[in-house]
């Protein structure tokens, strides 16, 4: 057994001094009901880097991901053992309201999904929400430039953000998300959707944003890690039990989870034994 | 007609379809076309019908029908301005109320505010309320509401009186308690059809809305009734085009009297209502006349209809296009 992994096979992640941990996820158990998700998933999400996670379908990555901004408190029957610290406060702790937690950590889906109403009210949408006092149409101009998307649609900012494409679909909800500055943004495989021109597109907005937000990606593209994430969580599932239990095999730099695996279980998904 | 023949072996699978597969092909094309047309012909028969009746009236009365305030079988004056005012202005009261209830309970039944077994019961109780006679609800109108909102009425004509909503006293039936009766009876229609358009609102939209930090009354209002209004917007027209027809309720509550008032407890008339109370006893003068009256509410429901279509189809257009 390796020098880094405990007696129960979960992974420990070595202390790393350059960056600050801004989400500290130590997931026990996740269920759906009587379905036990996830299990044993301790994923610490650090300032100013893109944080990957891999893994083949089931393997609760999504899950995780949704976790960290009570999404899936939405979802009947969730339930969260573990804890999850953001800014020194346990987001599951009995007195935080997720609808706060949602206002400072932002997300991108799977399919772009924005709001049938124009560009400009698209993008300001979370800044009225907040009741904003600044300049919106300034902070709006501004998320687009962020997000690549204003030199295409400064003209038309009062048209439907639906009568974009795709792509540009996606690059609006990525605005959306980062017009508020929320310190982490989650993304949920938001290329999956997309071709691969627009793909290559939002993968370098990725990189530009880091700069200035923390993100967190899930992604079915073992590439796309290997292009934008600083660190890679490997996470596969087992069926050991009977159910499908996804759980965390391996958490690293990008390069070393690809380059040199630590655990079987990597290896052979890195080397496309199994997706 | 062989279709590739030269290249073909004689043992594939595939084939191209029978000439029965054609023939079934042809005829559901035909059976459909007969039905639309047969729709279209209906409601053509239907106007040239009423239409060609009416043309002695119109010939007689010409467009001063539309704007006379009498009607005096007596005299021989016939005016009925007084009930279309009536038919519109109880309709619109109607679907003021009958639209913020009826829109309020499709949110609150579709947008998980209860079990789903509980919501399945109180759908199912709104929709019974669509399956009440129109002569019950009159009934009901009369010796329940009635009664029920005498006082207040009474006290608001006292206190407000110099308000023209309020300017008269009630004296039993009147506008008030008929469009009440009648926002009931239109709410089943607007409940319903938009709770089907609240349900078709994407999942995606809302769990937008919900990772942007909105709480569940932002999320509702700020997106997902924007995003369902076209759909709102049809519940909302198909409940104006059912109150614009309502004849035996409204001739038990309206009070049949040919009066032009803002006031809501004032008795008033509707078209439908006249129609109903008067062709029992019509002559064969009065009749052409009361098919002119019976034109003009047909011309008024097929017109607030292909607005309403012409505003739907527009907004639908706007969303996707670059406008």
């Amino acid at each position: 057994m390796k020098a880094n992994v405990n007696e129960q096979g979960n992974v420990k992640v070595k202390p790393d001094t350059q960056a600050k941990v801004v989400i500290d996820c130590k997931l026990d158990k996740v269920y759906y009901g009587d379905f036990l998700a996830v299990r044993d998933s301790h994923v610490p999400i650090k300032k100013g880097q893109i944080t990957g996670f891999i893994g083949p379908s089931g393997c609760g990555k999504s899950t995780v991901l949704r976790s960290l901004n009570r999404m899936n408190d939405l979802v009947q029957g969730f339930r969260f053992e573990g804890n999850v610290h953001f800014h020194g406060q346990d987001v599951y702790g009995s007195t935080v309201d997720p609808v706060v937690v949602r206002r400072y950590i932002g997300m991108v889906f799977q399919q772009p999904n924005p709001f049938a109403m124009s560009i400009f009210d698209n993008v300001a949408f979370g800044l009225r929400l907040n009741r904003f006092k600044g300049d919106v149409e300034e902070s709006v101009e501004k998320a687009l430039k962020k997000a690549a998307l204003w030199d295409e649609v400064k003209d038309k900012l009062k048209a439907s953000g639906l009568s974009l494409s795709g792509g540009q679909q996606q690059r609006l909800c990525i605005a959306r998300a980062i017009a508020t500055e929320p310190t982490v943004v989650l993304m949920d495989e938001p290329c999956s959707a997309l071709d691969p021109i627009a793909t290559r597109r939002i993968e370098e907005l990725m990189v530009e944003l880091k700069e200035k937000f923390t993100i967190a990606l899930v992604t079915h593209n073992m590439q796309q890690a290997t292009r934008v994430a600083d660190k890679t969580a490997f996470f596969s599932v087992d069926i050991s039990a009977g159910g499908r239990t996804g759980y965390l095999v391996e958490l690293g730099d990008t390069r070393q989870i690809f380059e040199d695996p630590q655990q079987q279980l990597t290896k052979e998904y890195i080397r496309g034994e199994f997706s | 007609m062989k279709v590739f023949e030269e290249a073909l072996t004689g043992e594939e699978i595939s084939g191209p379809p029978s000439k029965s597969d054609y023939l079934m092909d042809r005829s559901f094309r035909g059976i459909a076309m007969v039905c639309a047309w047969f729709i279209i012909g209906v409601v053509g028969l239907l106007l040239w019908e009423i239409g060609y009746k009416a043309i002695p009236a119109i010939r007689e009365y010409h467009l001063g029908f539309l704007t006379g305030t009498t009607w005096d079988v007596n005299k021989q004056v016939f005016g009925i301005l007084p009930e279309i005012w009536g038919t519109l202005y109880s309709s619109f009261l109607a679907l003021a109320i009958g639209g913020f209830f009826g829109v309020s309970m499709a949110i609150f039944l579709t947008q998980d505010f209860l079990p789903a077994r509980l919501a399945l019961v109180f759908r199912t109780i709104v929709d019974l309320l669509a399956a009440i006679p129109s002569v019950v609800y009159g009934f009901w109108g009369i010796f329940i509401v009635v009664p029920f909102i005498r006082p207040v009425a009474d006290w608001l004509n006292a206190e407000f009186g110099w308000i023209p909503f309020f300017s008269t006293t009630l004296s039993g039936p009147g506008m008030l308690p008929a469009s009440l009766v009648l926002a009931i009876m239109i709410l089943p229609t607007i409940a319903a059809v938009s709770q089907d358009a609240l349900r078709q609102v994407p999942y995606r939209i809302k769990e937008a809305a919900f990772g942007l930090g909105a709480t569940r009354w932002e999320a509702i209002l700020k997106v997902i009734l924007p995003t369902a209004s076209a759909g709102i917007f049809g519940a909302l027209v198909l409940g104006f085009g059912r109150a614009l027809g309502e004849t035996m309720a409204l001739a038990m509550l309206v009070g049949n009297s040919n009066q032009l008032s803002l006031s809501l407890f004032s008795p008033g008339n509707t078209l439908a209502a006249l129609l109903a109370l008067n062709f029992p006893e019509a002559g064969e003068r009065e009749i052409p006349i009361l098919m002119y009256a019976a034109l003009v509410l047909l011309l008024i429901t097929l017109a607030v209809n292909m607005i309403g279509t012409a505003i739907m189809s527009l907004s639908s257009r706007q969303m996707r296009s670059g406008k």
